[in-house]
């Protein structure tokens, strides 16, 4: 029993093309971050000012940058920044307001009013300005700008969960379970989360890239990872001035950037048709 | 003393129109082992009595007087006397099957759960228990069914599930809300029998609802005919069936097909629709609908009257009701 439902799910993951091609190239970038923690090919950190400039070599794959450090491992390294980055404050995110939406499906009147409220309130803020303003309070670096992102995650998973826990609530296994003597804390951990995981699971792939993206916003504006550590998003801000002596500088971190966003999105995209094949049904 | 007994329960329901009385004053009382059916037709306020015992209404409701179990009011009970109360001594079997059960739980685990929450079951007992509920509701070859998702039964098997779930605690009331409705013609007997007969053996009191005469009249003791959120008329099965006094339930009757009348007979309907909750008029509910109605009836309400022991209608004109026959009435 338990074999032919992995081998369908296997299978359906095998025949969404965007699972495929997004499960790759996030694999890939997860591939670059694990190897850069024993190895990389030059140095992210030497600064040798003599080697600067360096067109790809053997040595240096894709060149040095203005002091000499090897574009190849500041992109590798650069990648587990933006992992971490993205984890925690998905994560971050992902626990409160999963929880908090919850709560709000539970409870259901003034608490779900004051949680949706508070929701609102924080959309109204564009992220990057309340990311700004929070580390403008708290001083820049990379403990702020996951805090920062992942604060704006939290409204983002609250809506979405309070949204699709009501809809669950309202179905009748739930006024079954009701009549069978379950309480609502039970209710919501046996019978909404189950039915809502698919849904939260895509939405966080989505928003792993969107944090990615935010965590790079953040590096390029100064306010996210400080020197010397690399950052995809200072990397990009370096290049700025070099546009035109060195374009090639400012291309790698974009296209590291692009990958891992368009990789995750295609990622999420194909897991909503794979978990839920209603919705691929209709398109 | 009866197991269950209710007293001028009311329930109302906030709407954007204004208050819904949804039940009014409904009265009856129902001992161990004793089956009641609760007849009429939709919105007449059946599915609302049944949610208001278990204590499940919707949260802007308010429900009014008494429903007493063993002597004790349910309405007092707060919340978590409550959780304990449903699924132990109150259970309840809903109309759809196909929905009633969770998709991703399988339906051994959805059996075993109340086991484990009332009757503090361990895992592997709760197990043996289900496999033994599942045998007594009739699904062949219980351990290959116990690890099946709701999806991979049919409907009539997940009605059994529902069934042995309601009664896996062994309550001392079952409502059963419509069980038959969703099902196949088929399949329906074989449910309403299993249902019957689980009863009987646990010695438990049955509350069965139904639109369906024919469903009522084989699998009830007594009935109560609910029109407009109240009981028009009440009584033993048998005295209800030997004289159907009120005029909505000479309706009801003579719109259930018949075998054996003509082709080209049309189904009797009883004209107009039921009242409007919000609105209700002053006198009887059925006035605007019914054959003999008169001016008494549309300004006062009529009281429910004995006319024999246990057998009571509301109705002005008893007289006239009694004296016609039912074809005549709605033809």
């Amino acid at each position: 029993m338990s074999d032919t439902r992995s081998l369908s799910f296997l299978s359906r993951c095998r025949r969404s093309r965007s699972f495929m091609v997004g499960g790759i190239m996030t694999a890939f970038l997860l591939v670059c971050a694990a190897i850069s923690l024993f190895w990389t090919p030059g140095s992210a950190y030497d600064i040798t000012i003599a080697n600067r400039f360096l067109p790809p070599s053997a040595d240096h794959w894709l060149g040095t940058d203005r002091f000499g450090r090897d574009i190849a491992s500041m992109l590798m390294t650069g990648t587990q920044n933006s992992i971490v980055v993205a984890v925690v404050a998905v994560s971050i995110g992902l626990s409160m307001g999963v929880s908090l939406g919850l709560l709000a499906a539970a409870r259901r009147g003034w608490t779900e009013e004051i949680i949706m409220r508070l929701s609102d309130f924080s959309f109204a803020f564009p992220a990057i300005l309340s990311a700004i303003m929070l580390t403008a309070i708290f001083g820049p670096g990379g403990v702020n700008s996951i805090l920062a992102i992942g604060l704006y995650n939290i409204p983002v998973f609250a809506r979405l969960t309070r949204g699709s826990a009501n809809a669950i609530w309202a179905r009748e296994f739930v006024m079954a379970a009701r009549a069978s003597g379950k309480g609502r804390l039970r209710i919501t951990f046996e019978h909404i989360l189950p039915n809502i995981l698919s849904i939260i699971i895509v939405q966080a792939t989505i928003l792993f890239a969107i944090a990615i993206l935010a965590e790079a916003a953040l590096s390029y504006l100064g306010l996210g990872t400080q020197p010397p550590e690399p950052s995809w998003g200072r990397m990009l801000n370096e290049a700025q001035t070099l546009m035109f002596l060195d374009p090639m500088q400012a291309v790698y971190p974009g296209l590291a950037i692009a990958t891992a966003v368009f990789g995750l999105n295609l990622l999420g995209d194909g897991l909503r048709d794979i978990l839920d094949p209603r919705l691929s049904r209709k398109r | 003393m009866s197991l269950l007994n209710v007293k001028n329960l009311s329930v109302i329901l906030a709407t954007n129109d204004g208050p819904a009385r949804a039940v009014r004053d409904l009265s009856f009382s129902l001992n161990k082992g004793e089956t009641l059916g609760i007849v009429g037709e939709s919105g007449c306020g059946k599915s609302m009595a049944a949610l208001a015992l278990m204590g499940l209404l919707p949260e802007l409701s308010e429900t009014r007087g008494e429903i007493l179990l063993d002597e004790e009011n349910l309405l007092d009970k707060t919340e978590a006397e409550m959780c304990r109360i449903r699924g132990n001594r109150l259970a309840m079997v809903f109309q759809e099957p196909m929905t009633s059960l969770n998709p991703v739980h399988t339906v051994g685990n959805q059996i075993m759960e109340p086991l484990q929450l009332h009757l503090g079951l361990s895992e592997s007992a709760a197990r043996e228990e289900a496999l033994h509920l599942m045998d007594r509701v009739g699904i062949p070859n219980p351990e290959a069914r116990i690890d099946n998702y709701p999806h991979q039964l049919s409907g009539g098997q997940r009605q059994r599930v529902m069934i042995a779930i309601a009664l896996s605690c062994k309550p001392d009331v079952l409502i059963a809300d419509e069980p038959t409705t969703a099902l196949d013609v088929t399949i329906q007997d074989q449910i309403l029998e299993l249902i019957q007969n689980l009863v009987q053996e646990d010695g438990m009191a049955l509350i069965l609802i139904s639109h369906d005469l024919g469903v009522i009249s084989e699998n009830t003791d007594n009935i109560l005919v609910m029109y407009g959120g109240a009981a028009v008329e009440k009584g033993g099965t048998e005295q209800i069936f030997n004289e159907l006094v009120h005029p909505y339930t000479q309706g009801l009757f003579a719109a259930m097909p018949k075998l054996g009348r003509a082709r080209t007979m049309r189904l009797v309907t009883i004209p107009g629709t039921v009242p409007d909750l919000i609105n209700l008029p002053a006198g009887c509910t059925f006035t605007d609908r019914c054959p003999i109605a008169t001016d008494i009836c549309r300004n006062t309400p009529p009281p429910l009257e004995e006319i024999e022991p246990r057998h009571a209608v509301a109705c002005h004109h008893l007289q006239e009701a009694r004296s016609r026959k039912t074809e005549e009435l709605f033809s």
